[in-house]
């Protein structure tokens, strides 16, 4: 699969039968939390039992071996768990009976089931962490303990988060449906907020030292293209599977032997997975010819000049700038501005890029960033000790352990 | 389902309203009330009430079992309501719905407990 054991310390760690258990929950979770919110009509206590049978899951098969058909197995220990939950209160009874009475093969989820899921995970009503948080466990088939350690908190206090989300579904009626006509765009883009959310906190923090079962970033991407086979019209959509795509493309060159960050200009571009490329590329124009541009869009089409320049060298520099002009009419951001100067900075000179930087000083003072490229561009002209003031301020700011060792070498050399 | 919208704003927007013209202000309290009634007509809407300023309002708290009076409201006073709905749907999307085409301001919206 593209871009596994991109981190070669990380890939060690992971054995392959937690790949498999993993490749498991996400192809199972979404279809055994649909199926158990339609028998249960309780999306707390159907995601919960779904938590349940997967952490029984864990526990048994590393030993036993994974069942022949794992579905049917999560369904059973599931069904089993909602019974016991159940029993107690009298409210339930007929459910109970429902689910006692079934044999319930594991029906192929209705395509339906699992947007509503979906779209009920990242309900707007629900704090973006949170969102994110639902949608790992309720549709990708994490448990508390992993997203927990993907983003840094304990787990008690992922667990609290969660349980907050679920009950505020419950308590608030928040419905368990796919919004229709005008609703449906910015639901969308609430959906598609979460899962690049998730994926650019798997992208950036591999390399790290964190050993994870799971790959967040290639998770995200799994998602995506899922919703996008629910969903094949929304063109942004088809834009962010394009995007996480070719940035994936690039993992095996991001990071050399010792778990350091390569950069683009350094990167040994016979390591791009060009399939991938090539896939992205391909559902990338199936996006544009929808007719309906939009951030994600423009963010892959600049990876994609990227991706198709055979070196540093031979980017087509122009065609970036032009993309980012258009990425800032539609959506101006510091950031965007930071990204586009420096694309500028090869057609027009370090100087000329300098200037258009420090003018976002006020806007990205506190942003580790741009105290890096400024540093890169004050290094071209030959302001060495100015570069220096830069890139100490940048290691003040930034808190991912690859990039601060990218500071360090820098500082070092 | 029913929920509670609570129409809040802060004591700046009360002022900005009542430095509008006459005009300016009919127009507004219009856009209110045509919510009002449409979705009271729908059957949405099942009770509501516009409520005067928060200089009008008095406190009754408790200290030691013994209830005390105080001038002004519980809530802080940069916020105020200026009035709430009481509606009955199906779902919080149908509520948010409501919320999104009110004219006049933020919405809260609180679920009610169901009896």
């Amino acid at each position: 699969m593209a871009g596994r054991g991109t981190i070669r310390g990380l890939s060690e760690t992971r054995t392959a039968t937690e790949a498999a258990l993993a490749a498991v929950f996400r192809e199972e979770a979404a279809r055994l939390t649909a199926a158990m919110v339609r028998m249960v009509g309780n999306f707390d206590i159907a995601e919960e039992v779904v938590q349940d049978s997967l952490l029984a899951a864990l526990e048994t098969w590393p030993v036993q071996g994974i069942p022949d058909k794992p579905g049917a197995w999560l369904m059973t220990t599931a069904r089993r768990r909602a019974i016991d939950l159940l029993r107690r209160d009298q409210r339930y009874a007929d459910k109970v009976a429902l689910l006692e009475r079934s044999t319930m093969p594991v029906e192929p989820a209705e395509a339906d089931d699992r947007l509503r899921l979906i779209f009920t995970c990242c309900h707007p009503a629900l704090a973006q962490e949170a969102q994110v948080a639902l949608t790992l466990r309720a549709v990708a088939g994490f448990t508390t303990q992993e997203i927990a350690a993907a983003f840094l908190v304990s787990e008690p206090t992922m667990a609290q988060r969660i349980v907050r989300a679920k009950r505020k579904i419950v308590e608030a009626n928040i419905p368990y449906r796919v919004p229709q006509g005008a609703e449906l765009i910015p639901r969308v883009d609430a959906v598609l907020a979460v899962l690049y959310l998730m994926f650019n906190e798997g992208y950036l923090s591999r390399g790290s030292s964190a050993a994870m079962r799971r790959d967040l970033a290639e998770d995200a991407l799994w998602l995506a293209a899922m919703l996008a086979a629910l969903l094949p019209e929304q063109a942004e959509l088809l834009g962010l599977v394009a995007l996480m795509r070719l940035q994936l493309a690039r993992s095996q060159a991001r990071f050399d032997s010792r778990g350091e960050i390569v950069l683009l200009p350094d990167q040994d571009r016979s390591l791009w997975d060009r399939g991938a490329i090539a896939e992205a590329t391909t559902t990338l124009q199936g996006a544009a010819a929808l007719g309906s541009p939009g951030p994600y869009q423009l963010q892959a089409a600049i990876a994609a000049v990227h991706a198709q320049a055979r070196s540093w060298g031979e980017t087509d520099w122009s065609q970036i700038i032009a993309l980012y002009d258009a990425l800032l009419r539609l959506a101006d951001s510091p950031v965007v501005r930071l990204n586009r100067a420096v694309a500028l900075s090869h057609v027009r000179g370090p100087e000329v890029a300098l200037g258009e930087v420090n003018d976002l000083a006020i806007e990205l003072g506190g942003y580790h960033l741009f105290h890096a490229t400024r540093a890169e561009l004050l290094d071209e002209i030959g302001e060495k000790a100015l570069a220096r003031e830069a890139r100490l301020r940048a290691l003040e700011l930034c808190q991912n352990p690859a990039e601060r060792t990218l500071l360090q070498r820098k500082l070092d050399a | 389902m029913k929920y509670v919208l609570l129409f809040v704003g802060t004591m700046e927007d009360q002022k900005q309203f009542e430095s509008q013209s006459t005009e300016e202000m009919q127009k507004a309290m219009g856009g209110a009330m045509n919510w009002f009634e449409s979705y009271t007509r729908a059957g949405k809407v099942v009770g509501g009430e516009q409520l005067k300023g928060p200089e009008t309002v008095t406190t009754v708290r408790f200290k030691d079992g013994k209830p005390m009076v105080t001038d002004g409201p519980f809530i802080e006073s940069k916020e105020i309501i200026g009035g709430f709905a009481v509606v009955d749907v199906k779902d919080l999307d149908e509520a948010l719905d409501m919320a999104k085409a009110w004219p006049a301001g933020p919405v809260e919206v609180w679920p009610a407990v169901e009896r």
